[in-house]
């Protein structure tokens, strides 16, 4: 059995512990238990502040606490922190490129339950589209304990991007993610396909090169966990290795990662790109996160069929070149 | 009380302001004229009086600090931050070319004595809590100011961050409304402020907003209230000094015909004092 851990229990915990940095602030929007920063608040009580179900003020209150010299972490649903506080986060922390931290959780379809009004499917592409703005999308509990740290150390604004499920581990250990902000993380290499990930689907990706593998296919699996910066270098050179690329993110197909990627290889070294994620669509409500992730598409068949459409592409082009 | 003395000279750096705003819109250039005008002695009371602040040394820790909410009136600012030094009066000549550190909006990466960028309306009074309690935090005994527009005061984020100030009992907060009864396309529609602040747990004091004495002496009242956040209603009159333009909101955002501009100018220093 694959080992199971929350990304917001172990962000949570990260909080308290570089809370002993007494320039930490930390603002949330009547959600402190479910995003986990309830445990800050037990520990460094006078630097919690509650700011009561008014986002937009949150995000004006953790700009001017930036100012002041502060580095506040300000959190609520991904959904609230980026599109319901867009121009605040655009205006008040980005153009004015303050030390301040969103934290978006329950990202993506995560919160299965709530349905469309909870689940992100685009925040990644609205903070992408931000001067000054750095996305991380962690794919597991330990890499997130990471991103913690190095947005901490970060000096501008920053968001984090967490799911509010339990999702596997792909890193054993702290000491194996050797995670910076803008540099992707090869978690298997392969030299027909190269697939590019973030958030937990990068476990879907391993588990459909797994699968492939047995048909011969080699697959190269890279977790892109900061979508901007984005790793210009890793993506041209994977392209250039593979000549084919799937993309699979639980965000729309539209500004995120698979945007994202297509960009940078359409410029760079353009071969054939396939990308699995949220086909333009909201969300929904589900029992179970598991069936609303297979709804939207995002399951490992899916990757798999992704992967041999991209590997016939990728043989019909030097076919045709050969011509 | 204030000395007349004091006031006198206070109320000649509004006449500075007044005339330094229609310099930079000579020749035509247009700029957030009515909205510029009302706030014009507020600006004078704060920056050659009330505040504590450097401008050799604009990022002094201690200094108070001033946010324009309504940042479309930053022409009067921006008179008062040249008359003190804080960048060289030459630069009023460009506002908003290409390349000129003075924007359209307040920019405080850009200017120095910005304190923060506002123009997006509604945002500044989240940024001057935050400030406010970041000040607290670090143990810090400086003050913010903020004018907010009374029509910018239809934004929900002013009413997040007045429930705000008011929960963290934000006492080294002062905020000004310029109310000047008009937004750009005509009367506001926000109704009476007055009862709306008190109603959110806030110190309220009214005063006619080109008064010197009165701005003074709310000003000074703020100060000493403990345990919330003080509003300063200030009456005001949008294109005050222009006796064509006052509480017409068509002079909102505007530029003036070179006969227009000479009789403003005419208006304004026939208030000079012989």
């Amino acid at each position: 059995m694959e080992k199971l851990e929350n990304m917001q229990d172990a962000y949570g915990e990260t909080l308290a512990e570089i809370g002993e940095d007494t320039r930490i602030v930390v603002l949330d929007a009547d959600l402190s238990h479910s995003n986990r920063t309830n445990i800050f608040a037990r520990k460094f009580p006078r630097r919690f502040f509650e700011a009561g179900i008014a986002e937009a003020d949150m995000i004006g209150v953790s700009a001017g606490l930036s100012m002041a010299g502060l580095i506040p972490f300000a959190h609520t649903f991904a959904v609230f922190a980026t599109g319901r506080v867009y121009d605040q986060i655009r205006v008040s922390v980005c153009y004015q490129n303050l030390n301040v931290k969103i934290v978006g959780t329950s990202a993506g379809l995560s919160d299965a339950h709530d349905g469309a009004t909870h689940q992100s499917v685009e925040d990644v592409a609205l903070m992408r589209a931000l001067p000054n703005m750095v996305v991380v999308v962690p794919c597991d509990s330990i890499e997130t304990r990471k991103a913690t740290h190095a947005i901490h150390e970060h000096v501008g604004p920053a968001y984090l991007r967490l799911n509010r499920m339990p999702v596997p581990l792909i890193w054993k250990s702290e000491d194996e993610c050797k995670f910076e902000i803008g540099k992707a993380l090869t978690v298997r290499e392969g030299s027909d396909v190269a697939m590019v990930a973030s958030g937990h689907p990068v476990g879907l990706a391993i588990k459909a090169a797994e699968e492939v593998a047995k048909e011969g296919i080699s697959v190269e699996v890279l977790d892109l966990h900061t979508i901007k910066p984005i790793d210009r270098e890793s993506i041209i050179k994977i392209a250039g290795k593979t000549g084919a690329i799937v993309t699979v993110e639980e965000h729309s197909v539209i500004g995120g990662l698979g945007s994202a990627v297509s960009e940078v290889v359409g410029e760079g070294i353009p071969v054939p790109i396939e990308r699995i994620g949220i086909q333009d669509k909201f969300g929904e409500s589900a029992l179970e996160y598991g069936e609303l992730l297979e709804a939207h598409g995002i399951t490992v068949e899916n990757i798999i069929a992704a992967t041999k459409r991209a590997l016939e592409r990728k043989k019909s082009n030097e076919m045709l070149c050969e011509v | 009380m204030h000395s007349q003395l004091v006031v006198n000279s206070l109320d000649e750096k509004a006449l500075i302001i007044r005339k330094g705003i229609l310099e930079i819109m000579a020749g035509g250039k247009r700029g957030h004229l009515g909205g510029s005008m009302s706030i014009a002695d507020i600006i004078a009371a704060l920056y050659f009086h009330q505040m504590k602040h450097d401008p050799k040394n604009p990022d002094w820790e201690d200094r108070d600090r001033f946010i324009l909410s309504k940042g479309h009136s930053v022409l009067a600012q921006y008179v008062a931050l040249a008359e003190l030094g804080y960048f060289p009066k030459e630069e009023l000549k460009n506002v908003k070319k290409l390349g000129c550190i003075l924007q359209g909006h307040p920019d405080r990466i850009k200017v120095p004595g910005i304190e923060a960028s506002t123009g997006s309306l509604g945002q500044g009074l989240s940024i001057a809590c935050g400030v406010a309690l970041g000040a607290r935090i670090m143990g810090k005994d400086f003050r913010v100011y903020v004018i907010v527009g009374d029509g910018e005061s239809n934004e929900g984020m002013i009413w997040e961050a007045a429930i705000f100030a008011a929960h963290y009992k934000l006492d080294n907060l002062t905020t000004i409304t310029d109310q000047n009864r008009l937004m750009a396309s005509g009367g506001t529609i926000v109704g009476s402020l007055v009862p709306k602040w008190r109603a959110f747990g806030w110190e309220v004091i009214e005063v006619n907003g080109h008064n010197m004495g009165e701005i003074l002496d709310a000003l000074d009242k703020a100060v000493n209230v403990k345990g919330r956040p003080t509003m300063i209603i200030c009456d005001t009159v949008k294109g005050r000094g222009i006796s064509f333009a006052e509480n017409v909101s068509g002079f909102h955002h505007c530029s003036l015909t070179p006969e227009q501009h000479e009789a403003a100018l005419k208006d304004i220093q026939s208030k000079e004092k012989d």
